[in-house]
């Protein structure tokens, strides 16, 4: 215990020696959560429209206001050569290009029937998707409109309506912010552990000075948690800064379920990242070695996270690589502790794998650590 | 001349020794191609639904049954009551309930008019959302099945999406992870090349030697140089062999902007190698100040028109933004350099500042 507590001491004493090295692991997460956040918002909104109309009739204008007046949509021009519709969509100026046919009123009233011609920019196919969606069904009102409009000329309108009256729980204001925060969080306290505690164990090696410390009689398991506890620290620290500092002050968000628990499964899961973090270590023995590996898991980690992108909806392979990565875990956890108020029944699943993984990482790593010096 | 190529060689031996390095470096693409093309998607696919039938009737039948071969849900075969609801929701199985009030049939035949309840885990908005529209949508399509006979003054949609027929991701997903890959790669390697010279003392010996400060900066950067078009190349190859993309426009043009940007990424490492003093701080900046901004910026994740006015200006000084532009002109719209003579010049005018800076930095270390 006496050994380690010193080791603790030089750990400690060797990050604050280098106060540049400190403000950044502690300002580059806090900046970061403070701003992403802002830039990550996926709702289609201000879908640039270029409509070119060959009718000019009351009915295609119309039509024009009530797709203005949607609020989804931006006209950027309003012509009737669909070449110049075309360019806008080369040039990315529009998103979509609505054409309306000649005699689109009068076909309509003597044959009941027009059609209409929209061309998307689908190389985003999500938002290609969506916008076309919001479009259809502008269009669809306005045909209703119609309808209703010779209806009364006539016969009675008879229709039937199932209203689907939808409750949004958990997020009633549909802030995609409550969301992205907890999960980038996440995503940096991951960086900071595992990256950091992998650099700092290879610098020595690097240096050298990881053989003096191998000829003294220091257990090995006493240099590894003298490794490890500092870093773990670090973590749980830019976790709190992130939580309370950026998340509360900034984004409003209070946490429903309990601190406690959001804090028990961060200490499990900061072990395990360590753990990796260590285990790269272990396969290096350069710095930029170190990095390239990190590098590439981190990238693995991010995408297969369900940060971005829903893990549902991958591929069966690809889910697959999905429960095999911590951070998916994680990002869970703080989503559904935070957002939901999950207790300890709900997240059961989740503790007893992060466990596994703790685990499974640590005792690789040692392993590994003692085939190698 | 022969000093440079003397340099750049032993540049490549350096390169070349670390094999690890290397076999990530050429690794890293393949592997993010592969997954970004493949395992990511926007769309959303298989949300599980539960549905609380209180009405068990034909009507309530036919509509979950829709929902059941819908691509889009996937019906959780338990019926549960509104209170298991909500632990479904808090254990994370369950994305949307769908609610039958009782009489549900009853209501539609002899008062025309029923309701259905939608409650949707809106921990996730996007999701949320889609999956309320998705139902929407459904609900409609039945109603009008009910509806006898073809409407009247009917208006059809001709709907035709244009550069990606077949909504795919990787249409928008592989210009995205072109830009990534590159500028992290070259950044993340040149950023660490001059501070390990540094830090191991090596630095002293160089400039104590009658070489041209520049001359050791451009041989850094070479062996990153073909490196990366070597990666590139196995991006390009990938992406057509195996995801089925198109390559429209000109390969000699996409090449030759795609070096331009594998330039500006030199020379942000090297600037960063330049004014950072250990490799511990020049990789804190390349990997942890980088790597999210990158993604979020470039455009590809999130559109960035919808950023506030001051996300959108940084946005503008991360160089992948303009090179995913590019890439799309050119590779999926098969334009010209007309079309991307602006981004070019962005990307030739931050190459330029970048440099400059770096070797400005460079020569003060040298008195």
């Amino acid at each position: 215990m006496r050994v380690l507590s010193f080791l603790l001491q030089k750990e400690f004493k060797q990050i604050f020696r280098n106060p540049t090295l400190l403000r950044m692991i502690l300002a580059i997460p806090v900046i970061q959560l403070a701003i992403l956040p802002l830039a990550a918002d996926f709702e289609i909104k201000n879908i640039n429209v270029v409509v070119v109309d060959h009718d000019h009739s009351t009915y295609s204008r119309d039509l024009v206001n009530k797709i203005t007046a949607s609020g989804y949509f931006v006209l950027v021009d309003y012509n009737n050569s669909m070449d110049k519709g075309f360019g806008y969509l080369e040039s990315d100026v529009a998103d979509v290009v609505l054409e309306i046919p000649p005699g689109f009123e009068r076909n309509l009233v003597r044959e009941n029937h027009e059609q209409l011609f929209l061309a998307i920019n689908a190389i985003n196919g999500t938002k290609a998707n969506v916008g076309g969606g919001y479009l259809a069904s502008v269009i669809s009102s306005f045909n209703e409109e119609i309808r209703l409009e010779w209806f009364q000329k006539g016969m009675p309108a008879k229709s039937t309506v199932i209203e689907a009256q939808a409750i949004n729980w958990f997020n009633p204001l549909l802030n995609y912010q409550f969301f992205m925060v907890p999960g980038i969080l996440v995503v940096l306290v991951t960086m900071v552990g595992a990256y950091m505690c992998a650099l700092n164990i290879v610098k020595e090696k690097e240096v050298g000075t990881i053989e003096q410390i191998n000829v003294t009689p220091i257990r090995k398991h006493h240099f590894i948690l003298g490794k490890l506890i500092p870093f773990w620290v670090i973590g749980i620290f830019v976790f709190t800064l992130g939580l309370f500092l950026v998340a509360r002050l900034i984004y409003g968000i209070v946490p429903v379920g309990s601190l406690a628990l959001l804090y028990g499964y961060l200490a499990l899961y900061l072990v395990a990242v360590l753990g990796i973090g260590l285990l790269v270590s272990t396969y290096s023995q350069t710095q930029q070695q170190a990095m390239s590996l990190a590098f590439f898991l981190m990238m693995i980690f991010l995408l297969m996270s369900g940060l971005f992108t829903s893990v549902e909806s991958m591929p069966p392979w690809a889910r697959v690589i999905a429960q095999f990565n911590p951070v998916t875990y994680f990002i869970e956890v703080v989503r559904m502790i935070i957002m939901k108020g999950s207790g300890f029944q709900h997240v059961t699943r989740h503790f007893l794998i992060m466990a596994g993984f703790a685990a499974v990482f640590n005792t690789w790593a040692i392993i590994n650590y003692r085939k190698h010096t | 001349m022969r000093q440079l190529f003397t340099f750049i060689k032993k540049e490549f031996k350096h390169v070349f020794r670390d094999q690890k390095t290397l076999l990530l470096l050429f690794g890293l693409p393949i592997v993010q191609i592969i997954l970004f093309g493949f395992a990511l998607t926007n769309e959303i696919k298989d949300a599980s639904l539960v549905v609380v039938d209180y009405s068990k009737d034909e009507a309530t039948q036919k509509i979950i049954e829709k929902f059941r071969t819908n691509s889009s849900f996937k019906l959780e075969e338990s019926i549960l009551g509104t209170k298991e609801i909500e632990e479904a929701f808090k254990e994370g199985k369950v994305k949307m309930a769908l609610i039958f009030p009782a009489d549900f049939e009853n209501d539609l035949i002899h008062e025309n008019r029923a309701s259905i309840q939608l409650i949707a885990d809106a921990t996730d908005p996007n999701t949320a959302t889609t999956l309320v529209n998705h139902a929407n949508t459904i609900i409609r399509d039945f109603r009008q099945e009910l509806a006898t006979g073809r409407p009247d003054h009917s208006i059809a949609i001709d709907t035709r999406n244009i550069y990606n027929p077949e909504l795919k991701g990787t249409t928008n997903f592989v210009p995205g992870v072109m830009a990534l890959v590159l500028l992290l790669i070259c950044v993340l390697m040149t950023s660490v090349s001059i501070v390990k010279e540094k830090e191991s003392g090596t630095m002293e010996i160089l400039l104590v030697s009658p070489f041209n400060p520049f001359m050791v900066i451009i041989a850094k950067a070479v062996p990153y140089l073909l490196l990366s078009i070597v990666n590139l190349s196995v991006i390009l190859f990938l992406s057509v062999y195996l995801l089925d993309m198109p390559i429209n426009g000109s390969i000699a043009l996409l090449f030759a902007v795609s070096i331009l940007l594998i330039m500006t990424a030199l020379s942000l490492g090297l600037l960063i190698s330049n004014s950072t003093d250990s490799q511990q701080a020049a990789m804190l900046i390349s990997l942890m100040g980088m790597l999210l901004p990158t993604m979020m910026f470039t455009g590809f994740l999130f559109p960035l028109e919808n950023m506030p006015w001051p996300l959108q200006l940084v946005a503008n000084v991360v160089p992948s933004k303009w090179y995913y532009i590019i890439v799309k002109d050119v590779m999926i719209k098969g334009l010209g350099f007309s079309a991307i003579w602006k981004e070019t010049l962005i990307l030739t005018g931050m190459t330029a500042f970048l440099l400059f800076v770096s070797i400005k930095k460079f020569k003060i270390r040298l008195s």
